[in-house]
């Protein structure tokens, strides 16, 4: 196995893009990460996607986009893991350089939501539930977190406003990023406030419904070099649980989670103390809390006393920044983007590129990336060279 | 709405058939074929009594294609006493009424219809436990 380093990234702005379509967005994440990289031609580009068919009526991103950005001819496929797709590209972008089989790989994340109908894209996104067993009784995906999120304010006697710290920590560091869907600050107040979906998950819970694109260039860390871009993938590891929330050991238990972390601890020959920012799947406040059990963050049932105070201790000056450039409630979830989004915000960390939300010497820094309602969960550990 | 796929969950939709693991005896639903505590092969078929409690719940104001007519409607995670967990709407109940920990019971009911002329689905819905009922 030969070590991967990213020496190049492209970002979209996030939002109703309507100007841009599915194959213009991928062309500029893609043309920005290649110009950053200062590279002109690759091996394979690998399209992290989820919902094209549905909600784009466009199938075979590998190609279309593969053509589209100027490089016709070289390997190229989507792959779909739900929002987790965009961190499932990246995987098979670092095992196909990890392993000798490509030299120079481009990842990029795509999603565009904003054209269909909204009841089309609450149909859609339910697609990554268990479609015969969840979805068929008329579940949508808030619903599906809102049982988790109504049985951990149950089991841990936790209150509503305990989860405020997530949201408020999240839309302050979107104010700071250009590319963030929202870039305005919010208080606890307006968080208690906002309009229930599906109690008790109301709008400031959530993750809007977005268009946007990432990309990212892949080499051998051989390759690389020590230049200013250069940020080497010390992890990469992903797990699976079941598609179901109610064929789960213990649904409060984001086991795929765990297992992609440690796994990711293992390879990296890091501890979560070694972790210097963290860009988690704050889809919904549940998951931040979740996500922050499963990977040895909290104990059980303790991870959303990391919003305590306003998020202080999760905020770029604290003990644990997440989010750090809004994560997916500000900077906004293009579902099969997202896991792009998530490593491209890591780079801009390690490089001291990262602006107003720049982590002070941030040396190490971890993205997640969630399938579902933790069906599938992709961890990447990533260091400054 | 799919027919052919709709027809193949019909016991379970009806009769909430699972299976039982013959290695471990635990009780499966919705069935897999594969036991998911011993990963034996489990294809012994096995109905359950439909008696559980809510595990967790949420009440839904917006809704997916289809769903729309039904809102406000309360779906849930229901813990079966035989072991499994599975995922209904609630019925016959009102929403403020819910509580986690509620013994309910399965009945039959329409779960969504395809416009006037389109299939209708039929399927397990639990409402509360009839106080008939928790006497035997
Ligand atoms: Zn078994």
């Amino acid at each position: 196995m030969r070590d991967v380093s990213i020496i190049g990234i492209g970002q979209t702005p996030v939002g109703e893009l309507w100007d841009k379509s599915l194959r213009h967005l991928a062309h500029d994440a893609v043309v920005a990460a290649m110009r950053d990289a200062g590279i002109e031609r690759a091996d394979a580009l690998y399209v992290g996607n989820m919902l094209s068919g549905e909600l784009a009526e466009q199938e075979h991103l590998g190609a279309l986009i593969a053509d589209f950005v100027g490089l016709r001819g070289i390997e190229a496929f989507k792959i779909e893991a739900a929002c987790g797709s965009g961190a499932a590209a990246l995987r098979l972008g670092y095992m196909a350089v990890a392993g000798g089989l490509h030299d120079l790989v481009i990842v990029c994340g795509v999603e565009k939501m904003t054209d269909a109908p909204g009841a089309d894209t609450t149909s859609a996104l339910a697609l990554a539930a268990d479609q015969e067993y969840e979805v068929t009784h008329g579940l949508s995906f808030v619903a599906l977190n809102a049982l988790l999120m109504r049985r951990y304010m149950h089991e841990y006697n936790v209150p509503h406003s305990a989860f405020a710290g997530f949201s408020v920590n999240a839309h302050r560091n979107g104010a700071g990023n250009p590319n963030a869907m929202f870039q305005s600050p919010i208080t606890a107040a307006a968080y208690q406030q906002a309009a229930m979906i599906a109690d008790p998950i109301n709008l400031m819970d959530s993750s809007p419904i977005c268009d946007g694109a990432a990309a990212v260039v892949l080499v051998p860390s051989d390759w690389a070099g020590h230049g200013r871009g250069a940020v080497r993938i010390l992890a990469s590891a992903s797990a699976t649980d079941s598609l179901a929330i109610h064929d789960r050991r213990d649904p409060l238990f984001l086991e795929a989670a765990y297992l992609s972390s440690q796994k990711a601890y293992r390879q990296a020959g890091v501890t979560p103390a070694d972790i210097d920012l963290f860009e988690l799947h704050d889809a919904f406040s549940i998951m931040s809390a979740l996500s922050l059990e499963a990977t040895g963050f909290a104990r059980r049932g303790e991870g959303v006393r990391w919003a305590e105070d306003d998020g202080a201790r999760i905020a770029i000056d604290g003990e644990l920044p997440i989010s750090t450039m809004g994560g997916l409630k500000a900077r906004g979830h293009p579902v099969g983007a997202t896991g792009v989004y998530q490593v491209v915000e890591v780079v801009q960390q390690l490089r001291g590129e990262a602006g107003v939300n720049q982590v002070r010497d941030a040396r190490i820094g971890m993205a997640q990336n969630i399938g579902g309602s933790g069906a599938t969960v992709i961890t990447h550990i990533l260091a400054a060279e | 709405m799919r027919i052919a796929r709709n027809w193949r969950t019909r016991q379970q939709r009806y009769s909430l058939v699972g299976e039982v693991c013959t290695q471990c005896g635990h009780k499966i639903f919705p069935p897999r074929d594969v036991c998911p505590h011993c990963t034996q092969p489990a294809q012994l078929p096995y109905a359950l009594s439909g008696r559980g409690e809510v595990f967790s719940y949420t009440t839904m104001t917006s809704a997916p294609q289809g769903f729309e007519e039904y809102l406000p409607y309360t779906v849930a995670l229901v813990k079966l006493e035989e072991g499994p967990m599975l995922t209904a709407q609630l019925t016959d109940v009102d929403p403020d009424e819910v509580r986690i920990g509620m013994p309910v019971e399965m009945v039959t009911r329409k779960i969504r219809e395809d416009g006037e002329a389109g299939q209708i689905l039929y399927g397990y819905k639990f409402r509360p436990l009839l106080e008939r009922q928790t006497a035997t």
